[in-house]
């Protein structure tokens, strides 16, 4: 079980988080070596990540015993990085500055998020306690490192939060994941044949696909500009930015 | 109340008797009735398969995404500032207060903060597209139970605050007006004084409401003791708004969790009622509709000077991190879990909308019920069928 914690980055900046430590010491007392990572913004919010055998249990103890009476949602995360890139790299995009290979290399490198995780596919699910208003965000690891892609399952909580119901069906259909226990997993929104998971990064979004982003066959030419100067201390903030004068080369905006 | 615990007391025996007497004489297999997709009880398109058993309900199944837009994916290939364009469109009837939870969402990952006068303009915008969404619920219950008149008194008034929201963003329903970091613009010359002015049509209304709706008797007879969800129920199917305040629990965002906004400036009060029926819920919603009269005109006499933006980078990257921020919508509680690996657009973003979780309650709610009631209880949930889908 490892730690992290980092601050919460606001004016009153809460050192410790008292009500959530205790909380995390109870659940952790409770699971033991089920509860893989943590992470603590204090005075904000709680990740818990949880060993998969564990999860159904997870939803027993916490509404009944911690009180988590509110289900809030449940939902997937898909962290590999999306082989279509951002699908913004159309010829406009790399006049804007919008396509920045760099930085792509980077989102590409970074971690899987606050309380980490093992797998490609994460299961998110936030409960809430009315009575000391915290809220809370468990997620556990979907199947194997190596698990193929056809075969996830984890519990279910409809038995706690009958309302995780169509939370876990939507879950289904967007990332093939199914529940075992749930009372009739079928498709939410889309239609029975429909076929893949919408929501996996590999699942092209073909709108882009097949019209460029911004639409580049849209695009008119610019009338000309007159050269702004530039502000004096401009920065690279918006603030600063003085409010455009109107252009007198534009004939329309004389008018 | 002692008189509506008799009524629904009652209610509980003539539903036992009817029970009794539908299965001994009608041993039917049971029939099937398609309601919707288009039906005026439902803002949107919602498809219920309700199997019936003369006039009742034995089992209801709502089938959903005939607008599913698909969102989430869509805020995936999109930069942050593109994204409040989308999401405007998910509650139709209340679109700024759907950016706010995005736009704060992201301004926690990036680790700033709105000026003060942004805040409190967020606060105002915020609140009368609560008043705009929640006026039209008002008048559109009474026509569900057969009363036209209302929804007219509705259109008519709801559409002073909706010229005021259109006057400061642009927008009559997609106001796209919310930065992070602040506002777009900042309010037009005479505004407050107009809103002011336009505020005192939506108080005549909710005492109009009163006095056509609250205390009728046919009104009372088809919303008393019809529907009725208490309060543990409620929160097992996540059930949020006033459709949870109405079953009795006391807990609203703006209240006790007032990220960002300019709630805890001002004087107001949450209402809750015990009876978690039908009627409960269309109460508390005329009361929430007063309220929020009372935090604009709060709010609007004392906007703070300053800047309505703070200091932003021209292209916004936000910072790897997660965030879940959540507000007090007008069909209740709207949150965003947003993921970011860095860079210019979400990695990933879940949209939990109100209208979803409410919902997901009427298989369970509508079983047993008869189906003219059916349309009550669809009504006084109040849903979008934007909300849902998304």
């Amino acid at each position: 079980m490892t730690d992290t914690t980092t601050e919460a980055p606001d004016d009153e900046v809460v050192e410790t988080d008292e009500a959530r430590e205790a909380l995390l010491e109870a659940i952790g007392s409770e699971f033991g070596d089920a509860i893989i990572e943590t992470h603590l913004v204090p005075g904000r919010d709680l990740w818990i990540r949880i060993d998969p055998a564990a999860w159904a249990d997870t939803a027993t103890y916490l509404r009944n015993r911690q009180r988590f009476r509110f289900f809030n949602w449940l939902s997937a995360i898909d962290w590999m990085p999306s082989p279509f890139g951002r699908s913004m790299d159309s010829e406009v995009d790399k006049l804007v500055g919008a396509v920045d290979e760099e930085e792509a290399a980077e989102e590409e490198e970074a971690g899987t998020g606050y309380a980490g995780g093992a797998t490609r596919f994460q299961i998110v699910a936030r409960v809430h306690n009315l009575s000391t208003l915290q809220g809370l965000t468990l997620k556990a690891d979907i199947g194997d490192a190596d698990a193929s892609a056809e075969s996830l399952s984890i519990g279910t909580w409809t038995h706690e939060y009958p309302g995780a119901n169509w939370h876990e069906r939507e879950v289904y259909e967007m990332y093939g994941i199914s529940f075992e226990g749930h009372p009739g997993l079928r498709k939410l929104y889309l239609p029975g044949d429909f076929e893949g998971h919408p929501l996996r990064k590999d699942f092209p979004l073909l709108a882009r696909i097949v019209k460029p982003w911004p639409g580049i066959v849209d695009v008119e030419p610019m009338p000309e500009l007159p050269e702004k100067p530039e502000p004096a201390a401009a920065g690279d903030t918006a603030a600063e930015a003085p409010a455009d004068a109107p252009s007198t080369e534009n004939p329309e905006d004389t008018q | 109340m002692t008189a509506v615990s008799d009524r629904r007391q009652l209610a509980y025996i003539a539903a036992q008797a009817a029970d009794a007497r539908v299965n001994v004489e009608l041993e039917a297999e049971g029939m099937t009735l398609n309601i919707g997709p288009q039906h005026p009880a439902t803002h949107g398109t919602l498809r219920i398969v309700a199997r019936l058993d003369g006039e009742q309900v034995i089992e209801a199944d709502p089938i959903m995404g005939y607008m599913h837009r698909g969102y989430e994916k869509l805020a995936e290939v999109r930069t942050y500032p593109q994204v409040t364009t989308l999401i405007n469109r998910i509650d139709w009837l209340g679109s700024f207060a759907n950016e706010v939870p995005f736009i704060l969402a992201a301004e926690q990952l990036m680790d700033i903060e709105a000026p003060p006068r942004a805040q409190h303009i967020r606060t105002i915008l915020f609140e009368m597209a609560r008043i705009a969404n929640l006026t039209l619920f008002l008048g559109d219950m009474g026509v569900q139970l057969g009363a036209v008149t209302p929804v007219f008194y509705a259109f008519r008034d709801r559409e002073h605050i909706l010229n005021q929201i259109e006057a400061a963003t642009g927008g009559r329903f997609h106001p796209n007006f919310d930065r992070i970091g602040g506002l777009k613009d900042d309010l037009p010359a005479g505004w407050v004084a107009e809103t002011k002015e336009s505020l005192g049509h939506i108080t005549k209304f909710c005492n109009l409401m009163d006095d056509l709706l609250i205390g009728n008797e046919i009104f009372e007879a088809r919303t008393r003791g019809i529907g009725v969800v208490p309060a543990d129920v409620a929160l097992s199917y996540g059930l949020s708004g006033a459709n949870v305040r109405a079953s009795g629990v006391d807990w609203d965002l703006r209240r006790d969790n007032p990220v960002g906004l300019a709630y805890d400036k001002v004087d107001w009060k949450v209402w809750t009622h015990p009876d978690g029926d039908s009627f409960a819920r269309y109460w508390v919603r005329l009361q929430e509709v007063r309220e929020s009269v009372k935090i604009v005109e709060q709010l609007l006499d004392t906007i703070p000077s300053g800047p309505i933006m703070a200091k932003v980078p021209r292209i916004i990257k936000v910072p790897e991190g997660e965030a879940y921020v959540e507000t007090e919508n007008p069909l209740g509680v709207m949150g965003y879990y947003v993921v970011s690996k860095g860079g210019l657009n979400p990695f990933r973003v879940k949209i939990r909308s109100a209208s979803f979780s409410n919902m997901s309650i009427t298989p369970w709610l509508l079983k047993g019920t008869y189906v003219p009631d059916v349309i009550t209880i669809l009504a006084s949930l109040y849903f979008i069928l934007g909300d849902i889908d998304r």
